[in-house]
């Protein structure tokens, strides 16, 4: 049974860290002490300064890493008890990235790099992927340019491509890593809205992690991440 | 079933879109199949050219001779042609001849000319692959038309003034009175400048009385199995000797395999310089995949966050490999096809020989088969390096 289901969170982390040995020095303590819940529906942002454990965590959170020491429990269900198949199958079903640089796969169209995480998909999304994908294109406003590829378009639109990518197969959990670094302070509110607007109507919770104070205002609760340690969160006014 | 069709899609999508690199890495691997096919199809080809040449000069493997010598010399053809044929149905010998050479009296423009005559059954010509330049082999019922039919070779046929088989021309032997042959074949020369030679079927030589009193006994020739010869010919030797006790009875391999396929050394040279191209077509195709996974780490670590398994990484580089060399090996394969069928290849390999092999189906599989195994071989060590890419790393390269 999912978290929404039964009101349990999505994501809980109990006194998470993330250390990294170096040879001949101490370990480097990326994460200490980490304690975070998100519900469906949520969302969080993140602020940190450059180093300061911001994509760790993101990466912990999308299952692409593990801790060190604590839980991570994803649906319910202790990280540590899955594997790295099960971690990758429960990523490409339920979670959906969105990086600082796009991403975008090069040489292919837009409807290609939104049809991508559906080739790791089973049953009807799998043989369904190019009507999924071109839905999901019309979404954010890109139904007109599903044959361009990605170097044709601005970067406003390459972003708009890489959120209809994360979304195209209905993640819970949404996880943005500075969406909008790249990109000029209007397009980034535009970028923004959409993706905040997107997450409401899916009812996905949306983890942004980013050092724009404005990006972060955005979110229902607001953290802190200085030396690895996660301050208490800031609800919004 | 969906992960199967998803990872062809995701393989064939892969090729499409680096097509420009793949096309050129493939361009080497066709050629590398086109000549590893090429080598191994002309090989065998000129194998079972000299092969057919062989058996045209000592029989098919496995052929048998049976001799019988009397001590006194003083043979009586019949008791030896009983014993024979009672031999080939005990034994149930599917192709059996006698063999024996004749001085036959042909009448030639310039007057007779006791010629060299082949003496044979009707199996002889299937045994011993008979090359035709012209005519046809005996049939049944050349064995029962009262006329005998002669099949002469070329020389004999330049000395006839080249008459046209198709005339049903007719050559005269000079026994007590005179025979009139038909010609119903012509054989190529063996080599040049030979004499006018004949061939003539057994049952009409000796209905005839072409041999007279005190002629060489004939001798028995058998095609069978490889496998049963050496039992079957100990059997037999055994059989003949208890029937003539005071003979020398000889039966024996004749073939060109009777000692061992003396075509194995070329067998293993073209094997060896087939191995060597296709190890420089993987080598290069080893090259350039090592290069392309390096190019696409971040890639590969994009498509790690959309939920692929590692298993599914390798396989997707993997497969990308398999079908490219797969594609690359049926292209090889055609044209390795197009140079050995051409005319002057064809040309090459025809001389001498009765039957022009075809392309050995197993020099296309080969081929084939060889593509397909570089693939996945070049294809494993850069899906082992896809599978260790750090997703975290990957992403930000």
């Amino acid at each position: 049974m999912s978290a929404a289901a039964t009101g349990t969170p999505l994501l809980e982390l109990h006194d998470v860290t993330r250390s990294v040995h170096i040879p001949d020095r101490d370990p480097l303590h990326i994460l200490q002490g980490i304690d975070l819940s998100i519900r469906a529906g949520d969302h969080v942002s993140i602020q940190g300064r450059s180093g300061s454990g911001k994509s760790t965590l993101l990466n912990i959170l999308g299952l692409l890493d593990v801790p060190t020491t604590g839980e991570l429990y994803f649906d319910g269900r202790p990280v540590s008890s899955m594997g790295e198949k099960q971690r990758a199958i429960a990523r490409g079903a339920r979670v959906g990235f969105i990086f600082q640089q796009f991403n975008l796969l090069p040489g292919r169209t837009a409807l290609e790099n939104v049809m991508t995480p559906l080739l790791y998909a089973r049953g009807s999304q799998f043989w369904q992927r190019e009507r999924l994908a071109a839905r999901m294109l019309e979404r954010v406003g890109l139904g007109d340019r599903l044959r361009e590829k990605p170097h044709k378009l601005s970067g406003g639109e390459q972003q708009r491509i890489a959120i209809a990518r994360a979304l195209v197969r209905s993640p819970r959990l949404i996880l943005a890593d500075e969406p909008t670094g790249a990109l000029d302070i209007d397009t980034g509110q535009k970028v923004m809205a959409l993706l905040d607007e997107v997450a409401l109507e899916s009812g996905a919770a949306l983890v942004t992690i980013t050092h724009d104070a404005n990006v972060a205002a955005l979110a229902q609760r607001h953290y802190r991440l200085g030396d690895g340690i996660l301050n208490a969160p800031e609800l919004a006014a | 079933m969906t992960g199967i069709v998803a990872l062809l899609v995701e393989a064939w999508a892969e090729l499409r879109i680096h097509k420009t690199r793949i096309l050129l890495a493939l361009i080497g691997v066709a050629l590398s199949v086109a000549a590893l096919t090429t080598v191994v199809g002309l090989g065998n080809m000129a194998r079972e050219g000299m092969v057919q040449a062989q058996e045209q000069s000592g029989g098919r493997a496995a052929t048998v001779s049976v001799e019988v010598f009397s001590a006194t010399g003083q043979d009586d053809p019949a008791v030896l042609q009983a014993a024979f044929d009672a031999l080939v149905e005990r034994y149930a010998v599917e192709y059996a001849s006698r063999r024996m050479f004749a001085q036959v009296p042909f009448q030639f423009p310039h007057g007779v000319v006791a010629t060299e005559t082949t003496v044979v059954d009707r199996s002889y010509g299937e045994m011993r692959r008979v090359n035709l330049a012209g005519g046809r082999w005996f049939t049944e019922a050349d064995a029962a038309a009262l006329a005998p039919a002669v099949i002469i070779n070329e020389a004999f046929h330049r000395q006839l003034g080249g008459p046209d088989l198709t005339a049903n021309p007719v050559v005269q032997i000079f026994q007590q009175r005179p025979i009139a042959a038909r010609v119903v074949g012509i054989t190529p020369d063996g080599y040049e400048g030979a004499m006018p030679a004949a061939m003539m079927l057994t049952s009409q030589y000796e209905r005839w009385g072409l041999g007279g009193e005190g002629g060489a006994p004939p001798a028995l020739e058998m095609w069978v199995p490889a496998d049963v010869e050496p039992a079957l010919s100990a059997a037999m030797t055994g059989d003949l000797q208890a029937q003539f006790p005071d003979a020398h009875v000889n039966v024996y391999r004749s073939d060109y395999a009777a000692w061992g396929d003396p075509f194995e050394g070329i067998q293993w040279a073209v094997g060896g310089i087939a191995g060597l191209v296709l190890l420089l077509g993987a080598v290069g195709l080893l090259n350039i995949s090592m290069v392309t996974v390096k190019y696409r780490v971040r890639e590969i670590g994009i498509r790690r966050s959309f939920g692929a398994t590692s298993g599914r990484i390798f396989f997707g580089v993997m497969l990308e490999s398999v079908v490219a060399t797969f594609v690359a090996g049926v292209v090889g394969v055609m044209l390795a096809v197009a140079v050995v069928k051409s005319p002057w290849v064809q040309e090459l390999i025809a001389q001498g020989i009765s039957e022009l092999p075809p392309f050995p189906v197993e020099a296309a599989l080969i081929g084939i088969g060889a593509a397909t195994a570089v693939g996945a071989l070049a294809g494993l060590i850069p899906a082992l390096v896809a599978v260790r890419v750090k997703v975290i790393d990957a992403i930000r390269y």
